[in-house]
């Protein structure tokens, strides 16, 4: 067994793409050093280690850094395939997968932005947001549909790369006064699946966190 | 080969299109081209990509599989004859997408974002941007390609199409606003590299003549503006 060194995860506790990485590494018992990042105070570590971006999640696995979290999760996936692989192996299963990971990560600027104006805005533009914010989870649940989970009968790629988001429901929901649940029950109820897998729970703060940490950034913002 | 039923809906000037076209030849895979109208968008391509609405879609036995960068790594593993488009340590692959992440979602865009531009100080300042880039490019060239040819090594890769497949609009942006994108004297490696893909025999029947793309562009903003 590799020792714990050998791969470190620079992360920060909010961010949803860490969480991928912490799930994926958690699903497969992988140990690894989680190193929380202050966003605000980059350490040199995360500059040289990803000196395009110098964003997290960044995973160092035997010196090497990968960054971008769905390249890490591949990565991940990848190195570690023998134990609960994420990415289906027949080829077109893989490229759907891909296809959809993608797709929530083209909207996530659209998440992030229009999650922004969800928790920030008000009046007409919030309406809006949340709109827009709705309909994006309303394709991923056609995409669902019946199916237990994105990957089938157990937690797959898409899985991982969307459960993240859902730790900031609850953000949204109380700052913008809707029910998500409401708009796409069976979303939720794949997410309340995936939060009975404990590498999933453990791996997510409670949303309740995220929303005091929303709180933080809208005082500071100036936005309460 | 006989590798099933195996279509492409296109367009000929489409660099994304493009990057289908030559996976598709480095595995010879032979494909049935279909023309798209992008002023007047077909069913098929409506009920194939419903999400995006775009093209290039590769359909594998009726399946469609859309997102260039989806289809490259679906070609590299449905037909595994013929030369590898992705390396197979876990490593360099990561590298590899990671790059191909960076030409789609930060570079090549601000080719777009020069094209767009009014007046001679945003062009400038854009170009600065894309000049900064170009040295992170020749940069990356040089550590991944460790003194051969490609990206990918001896022979063309995934990174070499990502990035390849785009010079045809590069150089069209080159002639129409009079600038040099890809200046050989701040990115000598990157500037033999592109003489040596453009040349290869598998690229250079696919992508297309700087010239022919400004008339296109051209004639495309004509029609839509006549809309």
């Amino acid at each position: 067994m590799e020792g714990t060194k050998n791969v470190v995860l620079l992360d920060f506790w909010p961010s949803s793409f860490g969480m991928r990485q912490r799930i994926a590494l958690a699903l497969k018992g992988i140990e690894y050093e989680a190193r929380e990042e202050n966003l605000f105070d980059k350490s040199p570590l995360l500059l040289e280690m990803n000196s395009v971006h110098k964003k997290i999640p960044v995973l160092i696995h035997n010196g090497n850094s990968i960054c971008e979290s769905l390249i890490i999760l591949e990565y991940i996936d990848q190195v570690w395939h023998d134990k609960y692989p994420l990415l289906p192996s027949h080829p077109y299963e893989r490229s759907q997968a891909r296809f959809w990971a993608d797709y929530i990560d083209k909207k996530y600027l659209q998440i992030y932005s229009t999650g922004r104006r969800v928790w920030s805005g008000e009046g007409e533009d919030q309406e809006k947001a949340k709109k827009e914010f709705i309909e994006i989870f309303k394709t991923l649940e056609g995409e669902l549909g019946d199916k237990t989970y994105f990957g089938g009968d157990n937690l797959g790629f898409v899985d991982v790369a969307l459960v993240p988001f859902t730790s900031w429901f609850y953000s949204y929901e109380t700052c913008a006064n809707f029910s998500i649940e409401a708009e796409c029950p069976k979303l939720v109820a794949w997410a309340n699946r995936c939060m009975q897998i404990e590498s999933v729970s453990n791996s997510l703060p409670h949303p309740h966190n995220i929303y005091a940490y929303v709180l933080e950034l809208k005082h500071k913002l100036g936005l309460s | 080969m006989a590798a099933g039923n195996v279509k492409l809906l296109g367009v000929w000037a489409s660099p994304f299109v493009n990057r289908v076209e030559i996976a598709l030849k480095i595995r010879s895979i032979e494909s049935e081209f279909i023309q798209e109208n992008l002023l007047n968008k077909s069913e098929l391509l409506l009920k194939s990509n419903p999400v995006y609405k775009k093209i290039p879609v590769l359909f594998h036995d009726e399946k469609p599989i859309c997102e260039s960068l989806v289809i490259l790594q679906y070609i590299d593993e449905v037909w595994p004859n013929g030369p590898s488009i992705l390396h197979s340590d876990p490593y360099d692959r990561a590298i590899s997408r990671f790059w191909a992440a960076y030409i789609d979602e930060k570079w090549f865009p601000l080719v777009t974002e020069l094209r767009n531009a009014e007046g001679k100080e945003a062009k400038t300042a854009v170009l600065e941007k894309i000049y900064e880039g170009n040295l992170l490019l020749e940069e990356a060239f040089i550590k991944i390609s460790k003194g051969k040819p490609f990206f990918g090594g001896d022979s063309i890769g995934y990174l070499d199409v990502v990035i390849g497949s785009l010079l045809g609009w590069v150089k069209a942006q080159e002639i129409m606003d009079e600038v040099k994108i890809l200046d050989e004297t701040k990115m000598p490696s990157l500037a033999e590299w592109d003489d040596r893909f453009c040349s290869d025999e598998i690229v250079k029947d696919i992508i297309p003549q700087p010239e022919k793309l400004v008339e296109v562009y051209r004639k495309y903003q004509e029609s839509f503006y006549k809309k």
